[in-house]
Protein backbone atom coordinates (compact mmCIF):
# COMPACT_ATOMS: atom_id res chain seq x y z
CA UNK A 1 0.00 0.00 0.00
CA UNK A 2 1.46 3.43 -0.84
CA UNK A 3 2.56 5.59 2.19
CA UNK A 4 0.39 8.11 3.37
CA UNK A 5 1.89 11.85 2.28
CA UNK A 6 1.00 13.97 5.38
CA UNK A 7 1.71 18.11 5.47
CA UNK A 8 2.24 19.50 8.88
CA UNK A 9 3.47 22.10 10.81
CA UNK A 10 6.12 21.12 14.06
CA UNK A 11 7.41 23.61 16.10
CA UNK A 12 6.43 26.56 12.81
CA UNK A 13 7.85 25.10 10.14
CA UNK A 14 5.71 23.44 7.51
CA UNK A 15 7.01 19.85 7.42
CA UNK A 16 6.18 16.86 4.55
CA UNK A 17 6.21 13.25 6.02
CA UNK A 18 5.42 9.30 4.56
CA UNK A 19 3.92 7.20 7.34
CA UNK A 20 1.92 4.32 7.11
CA UNK A 21 -1.74 4.01 8.34
CA UNK A 22 -0.74 2.49 11.88
CA UNK A 23 2.37 5.09 12.59
CA UNK A 24 2.31 6.90 15.62
CA UNK A 25 3.55 10.93 15.98
CA UNK A 26 5.76 9.16 18.30
CA UNK A 27 7.16 7.41 15.40
CA UNK A 28 7.44 9.37 12.76
CA UNK A 29 9.04 12.62 14.79
CA UNK A 30 11.48 10.15 15.84
CA UNK A 31 12.50 7.70 13.21
CA UNK A 32 11.25 9.54 10.38
CA UNK A 33 12.09 13.18 11.40
CA UNK A 34 14.97 12.45 13.29
CA UNK A 35 13.44 14.24 16.45
CA UNK A 36 15.02 12.07 19.21
CA UNK A 37 13.91 14.62 21.95
CA UNK A 38 10.54 13.11 22.75
CA UNK A 39 10.92 9.99 24.15
CA UNK A 40 9.74 6.77 23.87
CA UNK A 41 8.39 4.77 27.48
CA UNK A 42 5.78 3.04 27.04
CA UNK A 43 3.15 3.32 23.93
CA UNK A 44 0.28 3.35 25.89
CA UNK A 45 -0.29 6.53 27.09
CA UNK A 46 0.38 5.33 30.79
CA UNK A 47 4.10 7.28 31.36
CA UNK A 48 3.81 10.95 29.44
CA UNK A 49 7.65 10.74 28.20
CA UNK A 50 6.20 11.25 25.10
CA UNK A 51 4.14 14.25 25.26
CA UNK A 52 3.73 16.94 22.40
CA UNK A 53 1.08 19.45 21.99
CA UNK A 54 -0.96 19.14 19.02
CA UNK A 55 -3.03 22.13 18.16
CA UNK A 56 -2.65 23.62 21.02
CA UNK A 57 -3.88 20.65 23.44
CA UNK A 58 -1.24 18.29 25.63
CA UNK A 59 -1.18 14.77 24.17
CA UNK A 60 0.63 11.14 24.49
CA UNK A 61 2.13 11.51 20.59
CA UNK A 62 2.44 7.68 20.94
CA UNK A 63 -1.50 7.36 21.12
CA UNK A 64 -1.58 9.69 18.26
CA UNK A 65 -1.66 8.21 14.34
CA UNK A 66 1.03 10.12 12.48
CA UNK A 67 -1.87 10.05 9.51
CA UNK A 68 -3.88 12.53 12.04
CA UNK A 69 -1.71 15.38 11.91
CA UNK A 70 -2.06 16.90 8.19
CA UNK A 71 -2.98 20.30 8.40
CA UNK A 72 -2.39 20.86 12.28
CA UNK A 73 0.33 21.81 14.35
CA UNK A 74 2.10 19.72 16.31
CA UNK A 75 4.85 21.43 19.17
CA UNK A 76 7.81 18.93 20.67
CA UNK A 77 10.29 19.65 22.98
CA UNK A 78 12.64 21.03 20.43
CA UNK A 79 10.46 24.12 19.86
CA UNK A 80 10.51 25.02 23.96
CA UNK A 81 13.97 26.67 23.70
CA UNK A 82 14.84 29.96 22.13
CA UNK A 83 17.61 28.98 19.87
CA UNK A 84 20.38 29.00 23.11
CA UNK A 85 18.23 30.61 25.49
CA UNK A 86 16.51 27.99 27.95
CA UNK A 87 12.70 29.27 29.12
CA UNK A 88 11.77 29.10 32.95
CA UNK A 89 11.35 25.97 32.92
CA UNK A 90 14.08 24.91 31.43
CA UNK A 91 16.38 26.73 33.68
CA UNK A 92 14.53 25.89 37.27
CA UNK A 93 14.80 21.90 36.18
CA UNK A 94 18.83 22.74 36.11
CA UNK A 95 18.89 24.89 38.51
CA UNK A 96 16.53 21.98 41.03
CA UNK A 97 18.77 19.20 39.65
CA UNK A 98 14.91 18.16 38.52
CA UNK A 99 16.72 15.06 36.80
CA UNK A 100 18.89 12.25 36.92
CA UNK A 101 18.30 9.65 33.94
CA UNK A 102 16.56 12.61 31.74
CA UNK A 103 13.99 10.03 29.90
CA UNK A 104 11.26 11.85 30.80
CA UNK A 105 12.55 15.24 31.22
CA UNK A 106 11.54 16.70 27.57
CA UNK A 107 7.65 15.01 28.57
CA UNK A 108 7.54 16.76 32.27
CA UNK A 109 8.97 20.02 30.49
CA UNK A 110 6.79 19.92 27.40
CA UNK A 111 3.37 19.67 30.36
CA UNK A 112 5.21 22.04 33.05
CA UNK A 113 5.13 24.73 29.95
CA UNK A 114 1.50 24.34 29.30
CA UNK A 115 0.46 23.57 32.97
CA UNK A 116 2.01 27.41 33.35
CA UNK A 117 0.43 28.68 30.05
CA UNK A 118 -3.15 27.91 31.75
CA UNK A 119 -2.34 28.48 35.46
CA UNK A 120 0.42 31.20 35.83
CA UNK A 121 0.12 30.69 39.58
CA UNK A 122 -0.37 26.87 40.42
CA UNK A 123 -0.76 25.37 43.93
CA UNK A 124 1.82 22.20 44.39
CA UNK A 125 -1.45 20.32 44.32
CA UNK A 126 -2.21 21.22 41.09
CA UNK A 127 1.11 21.01 39.36
CA UNK A 128 1.42 17.68 41.46
CA UNK A 129 -1.97 16.57 39.58
CA UNK A 130 -1.44 18.44 36.02
CA UNK A 131 2.03 16.56 35.74
CA UNK A 132 -0.14 12.67 37.33
CA UNK A 133 0.71 11.75 33.72
CA UNK A 134 4.50 11.85 34.09
CA UNK A 135 6.45 9.08 35.68
CA UNK A 136 9.64 9.50 36.76
CA UNK A 137 11.73 6.84 38.28
CA UNK A 138 14.74 8.76 39.13
CA UNK A 139 14.12 11.88 41.13
CA UNK A 140 11.14 11.07 43.53
CA UNK A 141 9.02 14.13 41.85
CA UNK A 142 9.70 16.69 45.01
CA UNK A 143 12.54 18.38 42.66
CA UNK A 144 10.55 18.61 39.74
CA UNK A 145 7.34 20.27 41.22
CA UNK A 146 9.80 22.50 43.24
CA UNK A 147 11.73 23.23 39.89
CA UNK A 148 7.95 24.02 37.91
CA UNK A 149 6.92 25.81 41.00
CA UNK A 150 10.11 28.21 40.75
CA UNK A 151 9.84 28.29 37.15
CA UNK A 152 6.10 30.10 37.73
CA UNK A 153 7.00 32.27 40.22
CA UNK A 154 9.78 33.82 38.03
CA UNK A 155 7.47 33.98 34.92
CA UNK A 156 5.30 35.94 37.11
CA UNK A 157 7.74 38.21 38.37
CA UNK A 158 9.29 38.69 34.87
CA UNK A 159 5.89 39.41 33.82
CA UNK A 160 5.66 42.17 36.29
CA UNK B 1 6.89 -10.64 5.53
CA UNK B 2 6.14 -7.17 6.61
CA UNK B 3 3.39 -6.35 9.35
CA UNK B 4 -0.27 -5.42 7.04
CA UNK B 5 -0.32 -2.24 6.60
CA UNK B 6 -3.69 0.09 7.44
CA UNK B 7 -5.41 2.28 5.62
CA UNK B 8 -6.13 5.70 7.25
CA UNK B 9 -9.19 7.54 6.07
CA UNK B 10 -10.30 11.06 7.64
CA UNK B 11 -13.73 11.66 5.97
CA UNK B 12 -15.04 15.49 6.53
CA UNK B 13 -19.15 14.39 6.51
CA UNK B 14 -20.91 11.22 8.86
CA UNK B 15 -22.23 9.83 5.64
CA UNK B 16 -18.95 8.95 4.57
CA UNK B 17 -17.46 7.73 7.66
CA UNK B 18 -20.43 5.48 7.45
CA UNK B 19 -19.87 4.42 3.93
CA UNK B 20 -15.79 3.47 5.43
CA UNK B 21 -17.40 1.61 8.07
CA UNK B 22 -19.66 -0.71 6.67
CA UNK B 23 -17.38 -1.57 3.79
CA UNK B 24 -14.25 -2.27 5.64
CA UNK B 25 -15.11 -5.35 8.03
CA UNK B 26 -12.98 -4.54 11.24
CA UNK B 27 -12.65 -0.98 10.49
CA UNK B 28 -12.38 0.86 13.51
CA UNK B 29 -13.28 4.01 14.64
CA UNK B 30 -10.39 6.65 15.78
CA UNK B 31 -11.45 9.35 17.72
CA UNK B 32 -8.83 9.96 20.69
CA UNK B 33 -7.29 6.07 20.52
CA UNK B 34 -6.41 5.81 24.23
CA UNK B 35 -8.33 2.72 23.79
CA UNK B 36 -8.10 1.68 20.47
CA UNK B 37 -4.32 2.08 19.92
CA UNK B 38 -3.94 0.60 23.58
CA UNK B 39 -5.42 -2.68 22.50
CA UNK B 40 -2.80 -2.61 18.60
CA UNK B 41 0.04 -1.98 21.13
CA UNK B 42 -1.30 -4.88 23.62
CA UNK B 43 -1.26 -7.42 20.59
CA UNK B 44 -4.93 -6.69 19.44
CA UNK B 45 -3.22 -5.81 15.69
CA UNK B 46 -3.84 -2.89 14.03
CA UNK B 47 -6.99 -2.93 12.06
CA UNK B 48 -7.48 -2.85 8.08
CA UNK B 49 -9.00 0.68 8.33
CA UNK B 50 -8.72 3.66 10.88
CA UNK B 51 -11.69 6.30 10.33
CA UNK B 52 -10.58 9.56 11.84
CA UNK B 53 -13.90 10.92 12.43
CA UNK B 54 -11.94 14.26 14.08
CA UNK B 55 -12.68 16.29 10.62
CA UNK B 56 -16.14 15.96 10.81
CA UNK B 57 -17.63 19.10 11.91
CA UNK B 58 -20.51 17.51 13.70
CA UNK B 59 -18.44 15.33 15.75
CA UNK B 60 -16.45 18.26 17.16
CA UNK B 61 -19.02 20.80 17.69
CA UNK B 62 -19.99 21.78 21.47
CA UNK B 63 -24.31 23.37 21.37
CA UNK B 64 -25.34 24.61 24.62
CA UNK B 65 -29.48 26.04 24.28
CA UNK B 66 -32.13 26.28 26.80
CA UNK B 67 -32.90 22.97 25.86
CA UNK B 68 -29.26 21.53 26.81
CA UNK B 69 -26.13 20.44 25.70
CA UNK B 70 -25.33 18.98 21.85
CA UNK B 71 -21.77 17.75 21.59
CA UNK B 72 -19.59 15.91 19.12
CA UNK B 73 -18.53 12.65 20.04
CA UNK B 74 -14.99 13.44 19.06
CA UNK B 75 -15.00 16.31 21.83
CA UNK B 76 -11.94 15.64 23.97
CA UNK B 77 -12.43 15.07 27.55
CA UNK B 78 -10.35 18.43 28.50
CA UNK B 79 -12.25 20.69 26.39
CA UNK B 80 -15.51 19.11 28.09
CA UNK B 81 -14.34 20.03 31.74
CA UNK B 82 -12.36 23.38 30.69
CA UNK B 83 -15.99 24.29 29.10
CA UNK B 84 -17.34 26.80 32.49
CA UNK B 85 -21.17 26.16 31.42
CA UNK B 86 -20.88 22.77 31.33
CA UNK B 87 -19.39 22.55 34.52
CA UNK B 88 -21.94 24.21 35.70
CA UNK B 89 -24.80 22.52 34.41
CA UNK B 90 -23.36 19.61 35.06
CA UNK B 91 -21.12 19.33 37.58
CA UNK B 92 -21.44 15.65 38.05
CA UNK B 93 -20.87 14.65 34.76
CA UNK B 94 -17.58 17.59 34.16
CA UNK B 95 -15.76 15.89 37.47
CA UNK B 96 -16.35 12.16 36.26
CA UNK B 97 -15.05 13.41 32.63
CA UNK B 98 -12.21 15.29 34.60
CA UNK B 99 -11.38 11.86 36.39
CA UNK B 100 -10.52 10.13 33.21
CA UNK B 101 -6.37 9.37 33.02
CA UNK B 102 -4.15 11.69 32.58
CA UNK B 103 -3.89 15.58 31.33
CA UNK B 104 -2.31 14.06 28.17
CA UNK B 105 -5.48 11.46 27.69
CA UNK B 106 -7.78 14.37 28.51
CA UNK B 107 -6.57 15.63 25.92
CA UNK B 108 -7.66 12.77 23.64
CA UNK B 109 -10.56 10.65 25.34
CA UNK B 110 -13.81 11.16 24.36
CA UNK B 111 -16.97 10.24 26.15
CA UNK B 112 -18.04 8.12 22.65
CA UNK B 113 -14.43 6.14 23.51
CA UNK B 114 -15.34 5.67 26.59
CA UNK B 115 -18.77 4.53 26.04
CA UNK B 116 -18.07 2.19 22.78
CA UNK B 117 -15.12 0.40 25.05
CA UNK B 118 -17.72 -0.38 27.23
CA UNK B 119 -15.78 -0.95 30.15
CA UNK B 120 -17.92 -1.87 32.83
CA UNK B 121 -15.54 0.39 34.93
CA UNK B 122 -15.78 3.58 32.34
CA UNK B 123 -16.10 6.87 34.73
CA UNK B 124 -18.17 9.18 32.32
CA UNK B 125 -20.73 6.80 31.73
CA UNK B 126 -22.61 6.76 34.83
CA UNK B 127 -22.54 10.34 34.96
CA UNK B 128 -23.78 10.32 31.59
CA UNK B 129 -26.81 8.00 32.71
CA UNK B 130 -27.77 10.03 35.68
CA UNK B 131 -27.97 13.12 33.32
CA UNK B 132 -29.76 11.41 31.35
CA UNK B 133 -27.61 11.81 28.20
CA UNK B 134 -28.66 10.05 24.76
CA UNK B 135 -26.04 8.77 22.28
CA UNK B 136 -26.83 10.24 18.82
CA UNK B 137 -25.84 7.26 16.29
CA UNK B 138 -25.49 7.17 12.28
CA UNK B 139 -25.66 4.13 10.62
CA UNK B 140 -26.28 2.50 6.87
CA UNK B 141 -29.91 2.85 7.84
CA UNK B 142 -29.68 6.57 9.01
CA UNK B 143 -29.46 8.12 12.64
CA UNK B 144 -31.25 6.80 15.80
CA UNK B 145 -31.20 8.29 19.22
CA UNK B 146 -30.19 5.15 22.15
CA UNK B 147 -30.66 6.63 25.73
CA UNK B 148 -27.03 6.18 27.67
CA UNK B 149 -28.41 3.70 29.78
CA UNK B 150 -29.22 0.92 27.04
CA UNK B 151 -26.40 1.37 25.17
CA UNK B 152 -24.22 -0.74 26.59
CA UNK B 153 -24.80 -4.37 26.74
CA UNK B 154 -21.94 -6.03 28.52
CA UNK B 155 -17.98 -5.85 28.78
CA UNK B 156 -17.08 -4.63 25.95
CA UNK B 157 -20.55 -5.37 23.83
CA UNK B 158 -22.87 -2.63 22.92
CA UNK B 159 -25.76 -2.33 20.57
CA UNK B 160 -24.28 -0.84 17.63
CA UNK B 161 -24.20 -2.56 14.08
CA UNK B 162 -21.74 -2.87 11.36
CA UNK B 163 -21.38 0.35 9.81
CA UNK B 164 -22.93 2.31 12.84
CA UNK B 165 -21.08 5.03 14.75
CA UNK B 166 -21.84 7.67 17.79
CA UNK B 167 -22.14 10.89 16.19
CA UNK B 168 -22.90 13.02 18.95
CA UNK B 169 -24.61 13.05 22.90
CA UNK B 170 -27.65 14.82 23.54
CA UNK B 171 -27.61 15.56 27.90
CA UNK B 172 -31.29 17.76 28.35
CA UNK B 173 -30.96 20.94 30.53
CA UNK B 174 -31.06 20.46 34.19
CA UNK B 175 -34.33 21.90 35.81
CA UNK B 176 -33.80 24.90 38.10
CA UNK B 177 -33.50 23.79 41.15
CA UNK B 178 -32.00 20.13 40.20
CA UNK B 179 -27.58 19.02 40.05
CA UNK B 180 -25.60 15.87 39.61
CA UNK B 181 -22.45 14.49 41.39
CA UNK B 182 -20.24 11.51 40.56
CA UNK B 183 -18.07 9.72 43.17
CA UNK B 184 -15.37 6.97 42.48
CA UNK B 185 -13.09 5.13 44.89
CA UNK B 186 -9.71 4.25 43.65
CA UNK B 187 -6.89 2.87 46.09
CA UNK B 188 -4.82 6.15 44.83
CA UNK B 189 -5.44 9.60 44.48
CA UNK B 190 -5.55 9.76 40.55
CA UNK B 191 -5.14 7.75 37.53
CA UNK B 192 -6.51 4.45 38.38
CA UNK B 193 -9.59 2.44 37.35
CA UNK B 194 -13.06 2.59 39.54
CA UNK B 195 -13.67 0.28 42.11
CA UNK B 196 -16.63 1.53 42.52
CA UNK B 197 -18.44 4.56 40.84
CA UNK B 198 -21.65 6.53 41.81
CA UNK B 199 -23.16 8.82 39.63
CA UNK B 200 -26.18 10.62 41.38
CA UNK B 201 -28.66 13.23 39.60
CA UNK B 202 -31.42 15.13 41.91
CA UNK B 203 -34.51 17.17 41.11
CA UNK B 204 -35.91 19.63 43.91
CA UNK B 205 -39.12 21.35 44.21
CA UNK B 206 -38.50 24.93 45.91
CA UNK B 207 -38.76 23.54 49.42
CA UNK B 208 -36.61 20.96 49.03
CA UNK B 209 -38.53 17.87 48.32
CA UNK B 210 -36.86 15.58 46.55
CA UNK B 211 -38.98 14.79 43.40
CA UNK B 212 -36.78 12.92 40.82
CA UNK B 213 -34.12 11.11 41.32
CA UNK B 214 -31.42 8.76 39.08
CA UNK B 215 -29.17 6.69 40.82
CA UNK B 216 -26.53 4.93 38.63
CA UNK B 217 -23.45 2.66 39.96
CA UNK B 218 -20.17 1.60 37.65
CA UNK B 219 -17.60 -1.33 38.25
CA UNK B 220 -20.00 -3.06 40.52
CA UNK B 221 -21.99 -5.23 37.24
CA UNK B 222 -21.18 -5.98 33.66
CA UNK B 223 -22.57 -2.38 32.73
CA UNK B 224 -23.08 0.51 34.50
CA UNK B 225 -26.87 0.33 36.51
CA UNK B 226 -29.55 2.53 37.51
CA UNK B 227 -31.32 1.47 40.74
CA UNK B 228 -34.34 1.93 40.54
CA UNK B 229 -34.96 1.12 44.38
CA UNK B 230 -32.27 3.75 45.09
CA UNK B 231 -34.20 6.84 43.21
CA UNK B 232 -37.62 5.90 44.90
CA UNK B 233 -36.15 6.19 48.73
CA UNK B 234 -34.34 9.24 47.57
CA UNK B 235 -37.93 10.97 45.92
CA UNK B 236 -40.46 12.64 48.29
CA UNK B 237 -38.80 14.14 51.31
CA UNK B 238 -35.75 16.21 51.57
CA UNK B 239 -32.74 14.35 51.64
CA UNK B 240 -32.25 12.88 55.25
CA UNK B 241 -30.73 10.18 57.31
CA UNK B 242 -33.45 7.49 56.69
CA UNK B 243 -33.90 8.03 52.65
CA UNK B 244 -30.40 8.03 52.47
CA UNK B 245 -29.51 4.68 54.62
CA UNK B 246 -32.59 2.99 52.21
CA UNK B 247 -30.97 4.66 48.74
CA UNK B 248 -27.23 3.01 50.19
CA UNK B 249 -28.93 -0.47 51.41
CA UNK B 250 -30.86 -0.33 47.78
CA UNK B 251 -27.31 0.17 45.70
CA UNK B 252 -25.63 -2.50 48.03
CA UNK B 253 -28.45 -4.91 46.72
CA UNK B 254 -28.25 -4.49 43.70
CA UNK B 255 -24.38 -4.27 43.28
CA UNK B 256 -23.52 -7.51 41.66
CA UNK B 257 -19.83 -6.76 40.98
CA UNK B 258 -16.88 -9.35 40.57
CA UNK B 259 -13.74 -10.06 43.04
CA UNK B 260 -10.77 -8.58 41.63
CA UNK B 261 -7.51 -7.32 42.79
CA UNK B 262 -8.64 -3.95 42.79
CA UNK B 263 -11.34 -4.93 45.51
CA UNK B 264 -13.64 -8.00 46.79
CA UNK B 265 -17.65 -8.46 46.09
CA UNK B 266 -18.32 -7.46 49.90
CA UNK B 267 -16.40 -4.67 49.88
CA UNK B 268 -17.75 -3.33 46.45
CA UNK B 269 -21.26 -3.68 47.34
CA UNK B 270 -20.78 -1.58 50.83
CA UNK B 271 -18.60 1.22 48.79
CA UNK B 272 -21.93 1.37 46.17
CA UNK B 273 -23.84 1.67 49.60
CA UNK B 274 -21.41 4.72 50.90
CA UNK B 275 -20.53 6.78 47.89
CA UNK B 276 -24.37 6.55 46.61
CA UNK B 277 -24.76 8.38 50.20
CA UNK B 278 -22.43 10.51 49.46
CA UNK B 279 -22.85 11.28 45.61
CA UNK B 280 -26.84 11.65 46.63
CA UNK B 281 -25.68 14.37 49.88
CA UNK B 282 -23.06 16.36 47.45
CA UNK B 283 -26.11 16.69 44.53
CA UNK B 284 -28.58 17.87 46.94
CA UNK B 285 -26.49 20.11 47.72
CA UNK B 286 -25.27 21.69 44.23
CA UNK B 287 -29.10 21.77 43.60
CA UNK B 288 -30.47 23.53 46.69
CA UNK B 289 -27.18 26.34 45.65
CA UNK B 290 -28.61 26.86 42.26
Amino acid sequence: MAKIRVETTINGEETEFLCNGQESLLEVLRDGLGMTGTKEGCTTGDCGACSVVVDGRLVPSCLVLAAETGGRTVDTIEGVADGQTLTPVQQQFLEHGALQCGICTPGFIVAAEKLLEKNPNPTEAEARYFLAGNLCRCTGYDKIIKAVLDAAAVMREGRA
Amino acid sequence: MSAPVSRFEAPTEVEAAVALLAEEEGARVLSGGTDLLVQMRLGAGAPPLFVDVKRIPRLTAVRLDSNGLRIGAAVPAAEIYENDEIRSLWPGLAEATDLIGSTQIQGRATWSGNLCNASPAADAVPALIACGATAVVAGPKGERRVAVEDFTTGPGKTVLERGELVIEFEVPAPAVHASDAYLRLIPRTEMDIAVVGAGVALTLDAAGTVESARVVLGAVAPTAIRVPDAEAALVGSPLGDESLSAAAAASTAAANPIDDKRGTVAYRKKIAGVLTTRAAKVAYERAQAR
